[in-house]
């Protein structure tokens, strides 16, 4: 097969021009997508981070690239591409502007170099590696091809000859008064050497050097410009051959390596983001994604968007399980607030979305519906609406969304009606769930209102419970009510690793 | 040129971390007292004694290296203050010239440098001068190699040599620099070269037309044009200004430790002094194995008691013989001196193991690879099952530092919470620590702990008491005698209440 993309195996109706989906901001994924792809918009990601993928082939095409790349070795190689290609980008950009010939001809045969050499670098390491992604098999496979061309060959040892023959320039500059003599390198000792082996009996130990550091401005200036004219002549047919490979090689990089460069970000970026969540040891896995709702799973699930702020900050987060086996279909979410029902209510939804993308999502083990679609309504408190204006709206927008609902598509619902009196509340609240239950979506339903959870046995219900914000503290006290009054001396010396048994076993060490 | 007056074969590190324990010892034992009397109010001194003092020797041969430094600075405190001014002298000499570094602009590095060679030219002169007039009267092994050492290298054709050098870093016939083709084709590693004779002459035939050869004359005009060649001069020089530099501050760094080494030893001094005013004896000690478990002493006191005091002080004697003891269980009547001996012992051993001299008529004891403190901190106000736990964390802390053949001293530890309780940790810790070769001195009133230990008949155990006469009054003499089982407590109370 002739490597396309690393992001489709098949066509689908991708749109370079895809908006972000209307339920991004209600579960937090506009979020997460800003985070991901913030350092990163030369690339232009986010049209890919906004599209779902309808088709299973291409989830797990996905899914195995992703796997690939998180080897490191892989992660590590792609890094380095990225970079010594956004260094090779940004050079060129700025040596348009250079009026010197020989500045810019210089600048374009590193260019060169450094494209060339990463090229090769990249094949070596994918070879080097266990790849088992047909993705990135048949992005390698291409690479091959292409360094074997002759024209890349050709290119890689011009290149070569180039840069040795410029390393290999070395001259001196005789300054005297307002005068510059130029002149080729004879070998003359370094004074600087001369002086340290005179006070070398003197050396303690090493210092550190007190160089001043030149920062050489943008362009270079008129006399080195000038000097440069001299030493160009002092190396006459060596500059004659630069000036040849540059109108030579004008094109050097090839189109499908360029168009893979962006496209891997979506991995590498999606990885770099949820390192930091890996690292508090909060899990990730690689999602089933089913058509059939009879066993939705997933485990150790959290939301992602606030997990990564909680890790930023160095705070707990809680991790929770969801399933609907058979008939299930609908979560409601009762308790008390601030308990975590909205965040729970979220990390559904992003669960399912991540899922789509083809990425690993969070959770131990999942197994998650493949959607057609995902409808969210979230009730805000800032609303400047009259309360009859807003219900209104309200019922609008939900009918709207229960028009367009599918059996294949999720519902996720947060305290809607909670401005309305209790009894009409109860009564909406039971119409909208009767309809989703008629329509078989798969759905959750976070709400203060009890009593809904007994409708149907295509509902199951889950209820938050208020946490102490100090998990560790509550630990600490249980354990602290286990220790009674005699052996309390004892007990904290062996907390302290200092029983007898204790320290025999500590001092076990020379 | 190494000053090795510390180590053999290696400086003395003022800079170093010390074990995050010696804060611990060195308030255990109110090592402040004996700092201030090294230091004199001088704060470099201070720093030296500290370190000096907490960073226990482990070996003997080079605490016998420093001792006989020390005698010989004793015998020759004249000389020795002289060596240190001039080390001083010269490190002011940089302070002046500090102000010069201001920027690493290399025409100023190399101004300033060159400037502070010269300067220290004439220091090291006086050094060797110094040298050359007074080795005879030296005998430890460290000066002697010192003093052979600043003769050998500074000689007169050196002198000369530097003095050449110095004089060629003017340049006044231009300068040449060589420099390659970095990125973008721009000039880099710009490195300054030596002149060839023929380049000194006049500047018309040196810029005489010749084969590859090509000339860029600037317009005097061309202001930007001077700039920028101001600029290539200036990479030019980069490279030797830094030699300069680093030539100047590796005799800077020269001067640094010969003040810090012989600091050490003027500080020493001044502790010598002071005790000898007091009419206290002073004795080199004689330091053994740290292998071995002996200790014999005659009139040990509590320097820091003496000099608080500012008299003479009560002594104690002691002698293991061949016990080979590695626990001392000290017992007795409060405020009858348990307390002072603990500490005269721990600071004798600390003061051995830097080398210098030890408070008593005579002392001699194995070393060891490190000296610990646990004391019952009187200034706790946590509650009590805090304060149990606090003595815990700090005992804890030790075990993780603890090497074989340590020393740990400990006062009224473990005692926070009740007797029963108490007794039966320390027991624990002490039988554990005991087995892993560890020298201990505990002084306690957990009669249930120091009995239980009498009970067991050791015999590497010795058991030290606080003496009372019949009559209730104290001598403030620690004496072999086995735990008894009541504290004076009652005594104080009576006294205090009468």
């Amino acid at each position: 097969m002739i490597f396309q993309s690393i992001l489709f195996k098949e066509e689908e109706g991708f749109n370079p021009n895809q908006q972000e989906p209307e339920f991004f901001e209600d579960l937090n994924l506009n979020l997460i997508v800003d985070e991901i792809t913030k350092t990163k918009e030369a690339y232009d990601l986010k049209p890919f981070f906004y599209y779902s993928l309808k088709n299973i082939e291409n989830i797990t095409y996905r899914q195995k690239i992703l796997k690939d790349i998180e080897q490191k070795d892989v992660f590590g190689a792609l890094k380095e591409f990225e970079s010594a290609m956004n260094y090779i980008r940004g050079g060129l950009q700025k040596t348009e502007k250079l009026s010197c010939k020989y500045q810019k001809e210089r600048w374009f045969l590193d260019s060169v170099d450094l494209y060339c050499a990463s090229v090769v670098k990249l094949h070596s390491s994918l070879s080097e590696s266990s790849l088992n992604s047909e993705g990135l098999l048949s992005f390698k496979a291409y690479l091959e091809s292409y360094i074997a061309s002759d024209k890349f060959k050709e290119m890689l040892e011009h290149t070569k000859v180039l840069r040795q023959g410029l390393d290999e320039v070395k001259y001196t500059l005789f300054i005297k008064e307002n005068k510059i003599r130029v002149e080729n390198y004879k070998n003359e000792k370094d004074y600087g050497k001369t002086i340290l082996e005179v006070f070398e009996r003197f050396r303690q130990f090493d210092v550190e050097d007190f160089k001043a550091e030149f920062h050489n401005l943008e362009y270079a200036n008129h006399i080195e410009i000038e000097i440069l004219k001299c030493v160009a002549q002092l190396n006459r047919a060596l500059f004659d051959d630069l000036e040849r490979y540059c109108s030579t090689y004008e094109n050097f990089m090839d189109t499908h390596i360029k168009k893979f460069d962006r496209e891997v970000q979506f991995y590498l970026s999606y990885l770099e983001y949820i390192k930091p969540l890996e690292d508090l040891q909060l899990r990730f896995c690689y999602p089933q994604t089913v058509q059939s709702k009879d066993d939705i799973q997933n485990q150790e699930g959290f939301d992602m968007a606030l997990g990564y702020k909680l890790a930023k900050e160095d705070r707990a987060v809680v991790s929770n399980d969801f399933y609907l086996k058979g008939k299930e279909r609908i979560i409601i979410v009762t308790g008390p607030n601030q308990g975590g029902k909205t965040t729970f209510a979220r990390a559904f939804g992003q669960i399912h979305f991540l899922a789509s993308l083809g990425l690993k999502v969070p959770g131990s083990k999942a197994k998650l519906l493949l959607f057609d679609n995902i409808f969210t309504h979230f009730e805000k408190e800032e609303s400047i609406q009259t309360l009859i204006g807003k219900l209104e709206n309200d019922l609008v927008r939900i009918k709207d969304i229960l028009q367009k609902a599918t059996d294949r598509s999720i519902i996720i619902m947060n305290e809607i009606f909670s401005s309305t009196s209790l009894h009409d509340a109860l009564f909406l609240a039971q119409q909208v769930l009767n309809e989703i239950i008629k329509i078989d979506s798969l759905c959750v339903f976070v709400t203060f209102l009890d009593a809904l959870t007994e409708l149907s046995d295509k509902i199951v219900s889950m209820t938050s419970t208020v946490r102490d914000d100090d998990v560790s503290l509550r630990t600490y006290k249980i354990k602290r009510r286990q220790a009674d009054g005699i052996a309390y001396a004892i007990s904290i010396a062996k907390k302290h690793g200092l029983t007898y048994e204790c320290l025999v076993d500590r001092l076990k060490r020379d | 040129m190494k000053v090795f007056l510390m180590y053999k074969d290696r400086d003395f590190n003022l800079d170093s971390p010390l074990c995050e324990l010696s804060e611990n010892t060195a308030y255990d034992l109110e090592l402040d007292t004996i700092f201030k009397a090294m230091s004199e109010e001088d704060e470099f001194f201070y720093k030296v004694s500290k370190k000096a003092v907490l960073e226990s020797l482990v070996d003997v041969d080079t605490i016998l290296y420093r001792q006989d430094i020390l005698k010989d600075c004793i015998k020759n405190e004249d000389i020795v203050k002289k060596l240190y001014e001039i080390a001083v002298e010269s490190i002011e000499f940089e302070k002046k010239a500090y102000f010069w570094f201001f920027n690493k602009y290399p025409e100023s590095v190399l101004h300033s440098s060159v400037r502070l060679m010269e300067m220290f030219t004439e220091t090291l002169n006086n050094l060797k001068n110094l040298a050359v007039e007074n080795k005879d009267k030296f005998s430890s092994e460290g000066f002697k190699r010192f003093f052979e050492m600043v003769e050998t290298e500074l000689s007169d054709e050196y002198f000369a040599l530097i003095k050449k050098h110095l004089k060629n870093l003017e340049f006044r016939g231009g300068i040449l620099i060589s420099a390659e083709l970095g990125s973008g084709n721009r000039g880099k590693n710009y490195i300054l070269r030596e002149l060839k004779e023929e380049n000194r002459s006049l500047v018309e035939r040196i810029f005489s037309k010749r084969k590859d050869s090509y000339l860029i004359t600037i317009h005097e005009r061309d202001e930007a044009g001077a700039k920028a060649l101001g600029e290539l001069r200036n990479r030019g020089i980069n490279s030797v200004a830094n030699a300069v530099f680093k030539s100047a501050k590796h005799i800077l760094n020269f001067f640094e430790i010969l003040k810090t080494e012989v600091a050490f030893y003027l500080a020493a001094i001044n502790l010598y002094k002071k005790l000898q005013s007091l009419n206290e004896q002073i004795c080199f000690p004689v330091p053994l194995k740290k292998e071995t478990r002996r200790l014999v002493f005659e009139g040990l006191y509590d320097v820091c008691l003496a000099l608080t005091l500012n008299k003479k002080v009560v002594d104690n004697s002691l002698d293991t013989k061949d016990k080979s003891i590695s626990l001392f269980i000290i017992t007795g009547a409060n405020h009858g001196g348990k307390s002072t001996f603990l500490r005269s012992v721990g600071l004798a051993k600390l003061m051995m193991q830097c080398g210098m001299f030890v408070a008593a008529s005579s002392f001699s004891s194995n070393i060891n690879s490190s000296i610990f403190t646990h004391y019952k901190r009187k200034e706790d106000v946590e509650m009590e099952s805090g304060k149990f736990d606090e003595e815990m964390r700090r005992m804890s802390l030790i075990v993780d530092k603890l090497k074989k053949d340590s020393l740990i001293l400990f006062n009224e530890s473990f005692a926070s919470t009740n007797e029963i309780e108490g007794s039966e940790v320390s027991k624990q810790i002490v039988s554990a620590l005991m087995e892993y070769n560890t020298e201990m001195f505990f002084v306690t009133h957990m009669y249930k702990f120091a009995g239980d230990f009498y009970e067991r008949g050791l015999n590497n155990v010795m058991f030290l008491r606080a003496e009372r006469k019949d009559d209730g009054s104290r001598t403030y003499k620690i004496e072999e005698g086995k735990p008894l089982k009541t504290s004076h407590g009652k005594d104080i109370y009576l006294k205090v209440f009468k």
